[in-house]
């Protein structure tokens, strides 16, 4: 195993991306929270977001000529991988706060692994993520590790 | 400690389908443009799935819904995780459901899991509480 992960490849673990900064809103909440079908009021009034709400909140927003033909955008944490077509893996979340609307929040996000596996069809790269949520204050608001599946 | 944190409980089920409609709303609500979520044509052919995919944070998500609305106000989700096994598609009836694994006065840890109408587990996960 790990015949298709380079030296110049593992050399991105400990890279970060630029923070990003965020203002929660209502109706992102709001919207979020009726694409998920919710049941509970403060997560469809918006008064609070539900624990997957900032899913994706890291995904650079880039112009519409800088996205892949998957749709994907280029991420600047995307090491070259041998292996192209991209899913997500899986996650796991750490709490210390609920996000609130009106919340001014920072992300940040570093890669803390990369390696193989072989999966049913062939196979299979993991890129791990750390991303930090901070507050204002500069309080851990929320911590998730995520991985990405190349295949 | 409260009946309802016994371990072994089993936690009510909750079924779900994502629509080509509500896993639009989900992709654009989460910004995510990958064309496996709305283009069948190239995810078929291109990325070679059975048809579109439902996002694996989605259904991370209804299990969330799972653990969160059956706890009410009775504790707070401290840690959450999941993992996608097997990729689920538009018009894909899932049931999520869990059962109570750990119980002690100050916290509830359950089992949670995704399955479907073959009744393959495609995202098994994990929930812990700390009780209020």
């Amino acid at each position: 195993m790990g015949q298709l992960i380079s030296e110049d490849m593992r050399s991105w673990i400990g890279r970060s991306a630029p923070s990003i900064d965020l203002e929660i809103s209502r109706r992102d909440i709001i919207k979020y929270s009726i694409a998920t079908e919710q049941t509970q009021k403060r997560f469809l009034a918006g008064d609070i977001a539900p624990p997957m709400f900032l899913f994706g909140a890291d995904r650079p927003v880039t112009p519409l000529e800088d996205l892949n033909s998957d749709g994907l955008g280029k991420d600047v944490l995307t090491p070259p991988l041998p292996l192209k077509r991209v899913m997500a893996g899986g996650i796991k979340q750490r709490f210390f706060q609920q996000i609130k609307a009106g919340d001014s929040l920072t992300i940040e996000r570093k890669i803390t692994d990369i390696y193989e596996k072989k999966g049913r069809t062939g196979p299979l790269i993991f890129v791990v993520y750390l991303i930090s949520v901070l507050n204002q204050e500069s309080n851990l608001v929320m911590e998730i590790t995520q991985s990405r599946i190349n295949r | 400690m409260k009946t309802k944190f016994q371990v072994g409980g089993v936690i009510p089920s909750r079924k779900f389908v994502a629509t080509n409609v509500s896993l639009f709303l989900y992709n654009a609500a989460v910004w995510n443009a990958h064309r496996i979520h709305y283009d069948e044509r190239y995810t078929v052919n291109v990325e070679n799935h059975a048809g579109i995919v439902v996002d694996g944070p989605l259904q991370g998500d209804w299990l969330t819904q799972i653990a969160v609305d059956w706890m009410g106000e009775d504790g707070v989700l401290k840690e959450f995780e999941y993992t996608n096994r097997i990729a689920s598609f538009v018009d894909e009836q899932l049931e999520g459901g869990g059962e109570i694994i750990e119980s002690t006065d100050q916290i509830v840890r359950l089992r949670l899991f995704l399955k479907n109408q073959r009744g393959q587990i495609t995202t098994p996960g994990s929930a812990l509480f700390d009780l209020i």
